[in-house]
């Protein structure tokens, strides 16, 4: 491939350099602790993966998007075949230590595939959308989508990794959002999950029919239609109670302990409270970097992954939580940028998918380290410790700062929205 | 696929907003947790990291009355165990016990109090010895949660000389916590357990401090100094005495190891307590950090019973000492005076109803005045007195001599003295018909129905040794309390104290007169109700004062099993003797009764 000067979208660049060198900061200060752990030594291993994303990252940038949309059914047939490959050979580790999401050589885990999953049906998704000549009004039309996400969906969710799979539904909504899916349609998708978390309380499950019944009339899909999501709303409703009992104990503790943490402090709960003591004894400006005591003391749980954040909040305080906020907010508005000036269907969707991806993960692991979500175990980009995940990202920012350059306008717009 | 520039726009924006609605949205949360609820969290995250060792204040130093120590505090070492689980502290106790000398029921009784206040360190060995430190020391990296502290520990220089008045400090019992009186102490902590440590521990109790500690998650020890600034313990202020520390060795090296009894040393003028003894005594040192089981057991299975306060809890007939309390009461009641003689002459003893009342003297003493009768004891004579008084009003002069309450000394351990109030009293025990005159005579020689404690005998001779007001006994000074007891006329109480000087020159007690100090007092012999082959054994009584013109002193001695009273008498007199500093007359000697 022939090496071809275009326009760098530096502004991008730049955010995510600055979030890899904030995260990469965070994950020496997390092994600083006053017992010495593994954990310690865990930063060079951050840094020498982030050059090797880079690296990874600019080569992808010498992909044309062309190519890359060439690309895309091998790669995920790559991704279906690795993911089915978990099923049998994969391997659990940290905190997660009963999945099967790592893939490994001989003992040594090589990384977690679900990661690069992410990317790849990503592109499969934007692929498939932008095939529809008109955005798909019925639920039949949407089969097609549901298929290109519901397999590895479905992979993933047996490993089991809810965190992933809450990934994929995050980013598969945001993606028919995007492919223009009128927003009662995407209310009737979503519709038997809800129902599904709200037949727990009969008269809040009572009044979402009401409400679905009203939209159902309002909104006319085919009759077949609605009387199916109808239906599998009352399925749902009626059935989720059976589907608790099914659970794992320690399923059903997560979900139990999200709701009240106090429940059972010393065990489940216990990671969310000190997870709240820490950013909250973090105040305005922390304890100092590399001080915090939760987690110098150990206190704080996977404060190198999961929990990352509540590190962030302890030892830089309020002022570190919103420079990093502020950080995602400008990459996330650039990507928005990027994906408005796409120059076809594909790369748009693509790039609104790649932000749709991470705003998930900070959502949900930001939220989770206040209690404001449930625990999943979910990374923080650019911040959390992970090879895989570190370079999943730079991957995506490479396809962005393509997408990008061969976009209308290019780099030549300004930072701000 | 809808692209057009304006669809793309307007979900652009969408977008936009929903991603800087939910950042601001987690923001805000992110605020109200670091700055609206920041001193919560900061506290919890301090609660989290910090343990509180409680540092054990000085209790107050107890002083005799010439600032000679009784009480005192020296270096101790405690081991602790900091642990967040019973669990992990049994794993913990289990590996100690491998590396020092640690006994099951020590496990046992640490792990109990964790039970009871599972925040503080668990206290393993209040009182360790400095070999078990420095062992522990040693090992000090493989017990993470170990805390060695020194802590004051209580102290008396002499020991068992002054154990029968000072007590002992112990942990406080699981019994003692539950009570409201104890509401403001911890497992673990030292409360005093007898005589003035327990009575005086609000007073000798000083202010715990707290040392603070940075632990992690698993309760390992990270940080010892600086993690927060120490609060100091406060010391008590010390207890000021009555007791003459020289005294009191003296008294406890004249019981030395044979002797059983009690002795109580007052300033009759202010009620002051100058000696409390108790033979044989226990070592208060080794009550300290828990009585060693074999030495506890020692002194229950003594026959000699050390652990019963023979000053403060033995009930003795009083014997002769008790003729005064007789004389005092025909004195006022106007029934007889100092001269006066009883109709039936002494022949060794009188005939009563159907019984024979003997004399303790076979040979008889005659015709006799009271005075003379006091002074050799007679019991003819006040076996008469006794009868003219009647019963009801010897009890009913008893009761206001105090002879049936408590001396009121500020000890805990003292019982009240018995004697019956009424004639009820011998209704009840033995029914209307059940009892006759009769007992009156053996009331009236201080033998029958009548329990007095050595302290109470003491107060009494007070009053005879003053203006007929008894003075409190006190331990630690305070104002005198005094209260009247007898309603002599001052000439009255002189013949009494002429009487009770007779006894040392020429009575029952001629051997022990003191050079150049007039002693006054008055011997007595009880019938104790226990035999030694056929023979009773006898209580050997003695109370008196000195100087007779000027008592500075009042002293009561009892020797258990001491057979006859002059024996008690010889060792008032070095009592006496020693406390007013002169040297003893080596007289002739004498029998008495």
């Amino acid at each position: 491939m022939s090496v071809r000067r275009f326009p760098v979208d530096w502004p991008l660049v730049i955010v995510a350099l600055l979030l890899s060198t904030y995260g990469i900061s965070i994950v020496y200060s997390a092994g600083q602790t006053d017992i010495h752990t593994a954990v310690e030594r865990l930063w060079k291993a951050q840094a020498v993966w982030f050059l090797l994303s880079l690296a990874a990252a600019f080569a992808v940038t010498r992909f044309s998007v062309r190519l890359i949309d060439w690309l895309t059914w091998p790669m995920y047939a790559v991704t279906i075949a690795m993911l089915v490959l978990l099923l049998f050979i994969g391997k659990g580790a940290g905190t997660a230590a009963s999945s099967k999401s790592w893939l490994a050589i001989g003992g040594f885990r090589i990384g977690q595939p679900s990661e690069l999953a992410k990317i790849t049906v990503v592109l499969a998704l934007a692929k498939v959308l932008s095939a529809y000549k008109e955005p798909p009004r019925s639920l039949l039309e949407l089969w097609k989508p549901a298929l290109v996400v519901g397999i590895p969906w479905a992979l993933i969710m047996k490993q089991p990794d809810l965190g992933t799979g809450i990934v994929f539904v995050g980013f598969a909504f945001a993606m028919l959002f995007w492919a223009g899916v009128s927003w009662p349609l995407l209310v009737l998708v979503a519709s038997p999950v809800v129902s599904l978390i709200l037949a727990f309380n009969t008269k809040l499950w009572g009044a979402w029919f009401l409400l679905l019944i009203a939209l159902v009339l309002w909104y006319k899909p085919y009759m077949y239609e609605g009387i199916f999501l109808v239906v599998l709303n009352v399925i749902f409703g009626v059935v989720s109670p059976i589907v608790w009992e099914k659970l794992a104990p320690y399923q059903q503790k997560r979900l139990l302990v999200f709701i009240n943490p106090d429940i059972d402090r010393r065990l489940a709960g216990y990671h969310v409270i000190q997870s709240q003591i820490a950013i909250g004894s973090g105040g305005w400006f922390g304890k100092g970097f590399t001080q915090g005591t939760q987690k110098r003391l150990a206190f704080l749980p996977a404060q190198h992954t999961d929990f990352i954040f509540a590190v962030v909040g302890e030892e830089l305080g309020f002022v570190g939580v919103t420079l990093a906020f502020t950080l995602f907010l400008l990459l996330f508005l650039r990507v928005t940028k990027i994906a408005e000036r796409a120059n076809d269907s594909f790369s748009s969707l693509v790039a609104f998918g790649l932000l749709a991806s991470w705003f998930v993960h900070v959502l949900v692991n930001v939220g989770m380290t206040l209690n404001l979500m449930p625990i999943t175990g979910i990374p923080l980009p650019f911040f959390s410790y992970g090879g895989s995940f570190m370079l999943a990202s730079w991957l995506a920012i490479g396809i962005l700062v393509r997408i990008s350059a061969e976009g209308r306008g290019g780099r030549s717009g300004p930072f701000a929205v | 696929m809808s692209f057009h520039p304006n669809d793309i726009r307007r979900r652009g924006q969408a977008a936009n907003l929903m991603v800087a609605g939910v950042l601001g949205f987690l923001t805000i949360g992110f605020f109200r947790s670091q700055v609206v609820q920041h001193q919560k969290y900061a506290l919890q995250s301090e609660t989290n990291r910090l343990r509180e060792l409680p540092l054990p204040a000085p209790r107050g130093v107890i002083y005799d009355r010439n600032g000679k120590v009784i009480a005192d505090n020296v270096i101790g070492y405690s081991v602790s165990v900091l642990a967040q689980k019973e669990d992990t502290l049994r794993a913990v106790l289990q590996r100690l016990a491998g590396t020092i000398n640690l006994t099951g029921p020590q496990i046992e009784q640490g792990l109990r109090r964790f039970r009871r206040a599972p925040a503080r360190p668990t206290v393993i060995i209040p009182d360790a010895s400095f070999d078990v430190v420095s062992v522990l020391e040693e090992h000090r990296t493989q017990f993470p949660g170990l805390i060695i502290q020194s802590s004051p520990r209580r102290f008396y220089p002499d020991g068992p000389v002054v154990s029968p008045f000072v007590g002992y400090t112990a942990e406080v019992s699981e019994a003692e916590l539950a009570q409201p009186a104890f509401a403001e102490y911890k497992a673990g902590q030292q409360v005093g357990k007898q005589g003035l440590e327990r009575e005086y521990e609000s007073v000798l109790r000083g202010r715990e401090g707290s040392q603070f500690v940075e632990v992690d998650a698993r309760g390992r020890i990270v940080r010892t100094a600086g993690a927060r600034q120490d609060l100091i313990p406060i010391a008590a202020p010390p207890l000021y005495t009555n007791i003459d520390l020289d005294l009191q060795r003296f008294v406890a090296g004249i019981f030395g190891d044979s002797l059983q009894g009690g002795v109580v040393a007052m300033d009759p003028k202010t009620g002051g307590v100058l000696a409390l003894y108790s033979a044989p005594a226990w070592d208060a040192n080794r009550f300290i950090g828990g009585i060693p089981a074999q030495y506890w057991d020692s002194l229950r299975n003594d026959p000699r019973r050390p652990l019963y306060n023979k000053a403060l809890q033995g009930q003795y007939p009083p014997g002769s000492t008790f003729k005064l309390a007789t004389t005092v009461v025909g004195l006022e009641t106007g029934a007889v005076t100092m001269n006066d003689k009883m109709p039936i002459p002494c022949t060794g003893g009188m005939q009563y109803g159907s019984r024979y009342f003997r004399c303790w003297d076979k040979r008889g003493h005659g015709y006799l005045s009271l005075h003379d009768a006091i002074a050799k004891s007679c019991d003819v004579y006040f076996y008469q007195l006794g009868l003219k008084l009647g019963i009801s009003r010897l009890l009913a002069g008893g009761v206001q001599l105090h002879m049936n309450e408590k001396a009121g000394i500020d000890l805990p351990e003292e019982r009240r003295a018995r004697w019956p109030e009424t004639t009820e009293y011998f209704n009840r025990r033995y029914g209307k018909s059940g009892w006759t005159q009769s007992v009156v005579l053996n009331l009236a020689i201080g033998q029958g129905e009548n329990s007095q404690t050595i302290l109470n005998m003491a107060r009494f001779y007070t009053a005879l040794a003053t203006d007929g007001t008894a003075a409190k006994p006190e331990i630690v000074r305070r104002n005198p309390d005094r209260v009247k007891m007898m309603n002599l006329t001052p000439q009255q109480l002189d013949e009494v104290r002429g009487a009770l000087v007779g006894v040392v020159q020429g009575g029952t007690a001629s051997a022990s007169a003191i050079k150049g100090v007039q002693l006054a007092g008055k011997t007595g012999t009880a019938q104790s109700g226990k035999f030694v082959n056929g023979v009773e054994l006898n209580h050997a009584w003695f109370v008196g004062f000195a100087p007779a013109n000027d008592p500075k002193i009042v002293v009561a001695v009892m020797i258990e099993f001491g057979g006859h009273g002059t024996r008690s008498a010889a060792i008032a007199s070095k009592i006496i003797q020693a406390y007013l500093h002169v040297a003893p007359i080596v007289d002739q000697s004498s029998v008495e009764g």
